[in-house]
């Protein structure tokens, strides 16, 4: 009874979806104004039908009820529970759900935050996510309904994939989708805008919190999938250049770029025509991205059930999302004026260097993800593209961005001269030679270059704000009075940035990991990484749906214990499926990385890593989307801020700025 | 008059437009079986067969490469195991191909010969001749990638394609009988 209610919500749903694509954008074309105020309760309807259908879901979940095929496929009754709710969005029926549930909650926040904009663009903008609404959960009903019922039920269900059982990974999956699904929202606004044939200072206002909420869902998103492939694949790696990976980082780049050149617009109203294409840009590689995974193009270690018939389904989808925004794009683009303009050396033109950067990273990956597949389409040759390609494309584009991201931020808007920006950014200049130089020389190690782009990027950050402050140059008290007026958004600003050089100093202290693989007996004692690991044995253990071995490891420095460790390897025995559950001492500087691997004849196989730096990876990338959150809680971007607001005055003269 | 900028702005268009239809035709080839993104590439394909001489399984001669440098026209060479359940499933399907007079050889791959007879005996037997490779040493100079698996070789004695995984009506309409009428 409660999957038919679920499958009856979906279906509700989607007729809510279709009234809420044609009603308001029809009514904002007519200008009725009742059938544009029509748009935010039918977004709010089809948000609440899908949390029905969501809710459905997780109690079919939760009661076993193991006649819905999807629950059987995926569940069993001994599965922790906490995993019997996350595991609805495992696979791949549960996780569109979740994705049109997510596309709803947009359209819903956009209903309910966005009293302040324009009635016409707020209809529009609901209308267009409406409109993605009605293909996503077509082919949420017709292609892969996760209702669908099984009879004769199975007693058990076949039980999750064990790698997948893991809390990192359970809330992996609506991180990542708020992040992708979230871009859906600045590419309506980019639509509304090309419908309205308006773009101005105020839409770059008002898209801009969108964007950044998106980006910094997708941030923790990336961020939680490579710290999860850190600890759970037990392969001592964080990023592997992945198919998938790849996926997620290309929306990712282009959504940065958008988020900066969407100031441009909003403070100079240039860049207009290049921020729409980049808005419809970004959903269109979150878009394309999933697709290529679920149809099976794209392969990885985070796979799921390929069918190339879904495949079709999607990319029709995708040709009338794509296709027709860039379509219109191609059409009322060229009408709109064009911006003002400004000098190469200024702001904009940082943030256009910034943006040429981004995009030409995203360029490279996705040449580099692609080529393997239409070589083998056109050539019939199998070749890999791997690290090398991406490591060899992608640095040589990160350094010049590194460079100018200290930089553009002392630059001024519309004429600035680069003497005067390089000169306040002398000592951040001087102290990241010092940083190369010491670890170049000093450490002798290799990515010498990468630790001064860090340090650059940090200091760089903290002389954004010393500027701002005027720290040193004015009276103390003048300055404590400036931090106190200091815009949230500035402060988000350069965290974000420093955020970066935390990551960057994290990859290039990893690049210095070193480890070995070793077969022991226990009470044996092996040297790796300055450290000594002693094997002290070997025991049985259990837990609620597996059975596993756990080793004991004692790792020790100048014969002082430094870590006990227990790695251990898990099998499952009803998906007959063994995982290796690693152990990880950190303590905040390196990590100590232990998996254990096969035993035999008494010996168990260790693999034994001491990672630099390691924790500072993800650690960067949750500065970033915290400094993207400070910025979104800046009064000024908030999104029920007046919708005019004073001429701003000129930069200096104004308190606060 | 179409001017520049409109060029300039219909491009991002056209990329799209390009993108899906390569996406369109790469899901056709996949559904067809002609295009594996993900396959793992033979190095065997397209050389000669590698060398070995084998036992019998049972009575009989054996087999060795020489056979099969020229066999004169098409050959299949199928490596199964008694120990393998899609080689159960696989067999109807070798039968069929047996009938329609495809020459088979057959590798029983690290199996016990009374094993592999008895696996013929109740399956079926559809080869024309049947070695046995118990220590596994020819399936590695095969690349092997497990069994079953099945090898097409032309009648210059060349490697043209490998199937990984068990034979179906599918495989053996779609792809074999291109190979056929290709290399016949």
């Amino acid at each position: 009874m409660i999957p038919e209610l679920g499958h009856f919500a979906i279906a509700l749903a989607v007729v809510l979806a279709a009234a809420q694509s044609v009603i308001p954008l029809w009514g904002a074309q007519r200008r009725d104004a009742r059938m544009m105020q029509a748009a935010a309760p039918l977004a709010i309807g089809q948000l609440l039908a899908l949390l029905v259908a969501a809710g459905a879901l997780v109690w079919s979940a939760v009661t076993d009820d193991f006649s819905v095929l999807n629950i059987a496929e995926n569940s069993s009754a001994l599965k922790p529970l906490l995993y019997k709710i996350t595991g609805t969005w495992g696979d791949h029926e549960g996780s569109i759900l979740l994705w049109c549930l997510i596309l709803g909650l947009c359209g819903g926040a956009v209903a309910a935050f966005g009293s302040r904009l324009p009635t016409s663009l707020r209809a529009r903008v609901i209308g267009v996510l409406g409109l993605s609404s009605v293909g996503f959960l077509l082919f949420c009903l017709l292609a892969s309904n996760p209702f669908t019922r099984l009879w004769p039920p199975p007693i058990d269900g076949q039980g999750m994939n064990p790698l997948l059982q893991d809390p990192g990974l359970a809330f992996h999956p609506p991180i990542l989708y708020a992040g992708y699904v979230g871009f859906s929202v600045p590419f309506a606004f980019a639509i509304a805008a090309l419908l309205e044939g308006r773009v101005d200072a105020a839409w770059g206002r008002w898209v801009r919190p969108w964007t950044l909420g998106a980006w910094c869902f997708l941030t923790c998103g990336i961020a939680l999938g490579s710290w999860w492939a850190y600890y759970e694949l037990g392969w001592g790696g964080f990023w592997f250049w992945d198919p998938v990976e790849n996926a997620s980082l290309m929306p990712w780049l282009t959504g940065t770029a958008l988020l900066h050149s969407a100031i441009v617009v909003e403070k100079r109203e240039a860049l207009r025509v290049w921020t729409i294409l980049l808005a419809i840009g970004t959903f269109s590689l979150s878009l394309s991205g999933t697709f290529m995974v679920r149809s099976g193009i794209l392969n990885s270690v985070h796979s799921f059930a390929n069918d190339p018939t879904r495949g079709v389904f999607i990319l029709a989808l995708l040709a009338v999302l794509i296709g027709g925004s860039l379509t219109l794009f191609a059409v009322r683009a060229p009408k709109l004026a064009e911006g003002g303009m400004f000098a190469p050396v200024s702001r904009e033109g940082a943030l256009v260097l910034n943006n040429i950067l981004l995009c030409s990273i995203c360029a490279v990956i996705i040449t580099g993800t692609m080529y393997p597949l239409l070589a083998d389409l056109f050539f019939g040759v199998k070749i890999s593209v791997g690290p090398p390609y991406f490591e060899a494309t992608v640095f040589p584009l990160a350094v010049p961005l590194f460079a100018a991201m200290a930089v553009g931020q002392m630059l001024p808007w519309k004429r600035a001269s680069l003497g005067p920006a390089l000169l306040k950014l002398w000592w951040v200049a001087l102290l990241a030679l010092a940083v190369g130089l010491f670890t170049a020389i000093g450490l002798k190690a290799a990515p010498f270059l990468a630790f001064a782009a860090a340090t650059w990027l940090i200091a760089g950050a903290v002389a954004d704000i010393a500027e701002r402050l005027r720290l040193f140059r004015v009276r103390l008290a003048d300055s404590a009075r400036r931090l106190i007026g200091l815009r949230l958004g500035a402060i988000g600003a350069a965290l974000a940035h420093a955020g970066l050089g935390v990551t960057i100093a994290g990859i290039a202290g990893m690049s210095l990991a070193s480890h070995r693989i070793v077969a022991v007996r226990p009470g044996q004692t092996v040297p790796e990484g300055g450290y000594s690991w002693h094997l002290t044995g070997i025991v049985d253990g259990h837990g609620s749906n597996y059975v596993d071995r756990i080793a004991t490891i004692v790792v020790s420095r100048d014969g002082r214990t430094v870590a006990v460790m227990r790695p251990s390897r898990r099998s499952f025995p009803l998906q007959q499926q063994t995982t290796t559950d690693v152990a990880i001492r950190t303590n905040g500087f390196r990590d100590l990385y232990a998996v254990l691997g096969d035993e035999r004849n008494g010996q168990a196989v260790l693999r034994l890593h001491v990672n630099p730096l390691a924790p500072w990876i993800w650690f960067g990338a949750l500065i970033m989307a915290f400094g993207g959150g400070l910025s979104l809680a800046d009064r000024r971007l908030r999104v029920g801020a007046p919708a005019r607001r004073t001429v701003a005055l000129p930069a200096g003269a104004s308190p606060g700025t | 008059m179409i001017g520049r900028r409109q060029v300039l702005l219909g491009l991002p268009l056209a990329v799209a437009v390009g993108g899906g239809g390569i996406s369109y035709v790469m899901l056709q080839r996949m559904e067809r079986g002609t295009y594996d993104p993900h396959g793992v590439p033979n190095p065997l394909v397209g050389k000669p067969v590698p060398h070995f001489a084998l036992p019998p399984l049972g009575a009989g001669p054996g087999l060795a490469s020489a056979e099969l440098h020229h066999p004169g026209r098409p050959v299949l060479v199928n490596f199964f195991a008694s120990w393998c359940v899609p080689c159960v499933q696989e067999a109807p399907e070798l039968m069929a191909l047996h009938d329609r007079a495809v020459p088979i050889y057959g590798i029983a791959y690290k199996d016990q010969p009374d094993a592999a007879l008895g696996f013929l005996e109740r399956h079926g037997n559809p080869y024309l001749r049947v070695a046995t490779d118990l220590p596994g040493r020819t399936a590695i100079d095969f690349g092997l990638y497990g069994v079953p698996e099945t090898y097409f070789i032309d009648r210059g004695g060349i490697i043209r394609w490998r199937w990984a995984g068990a034979l179906t009506p599918d495989v053996a309409h779609d792809q074999l009988a291109a190979l056929m009428r290709t290399y016949a």
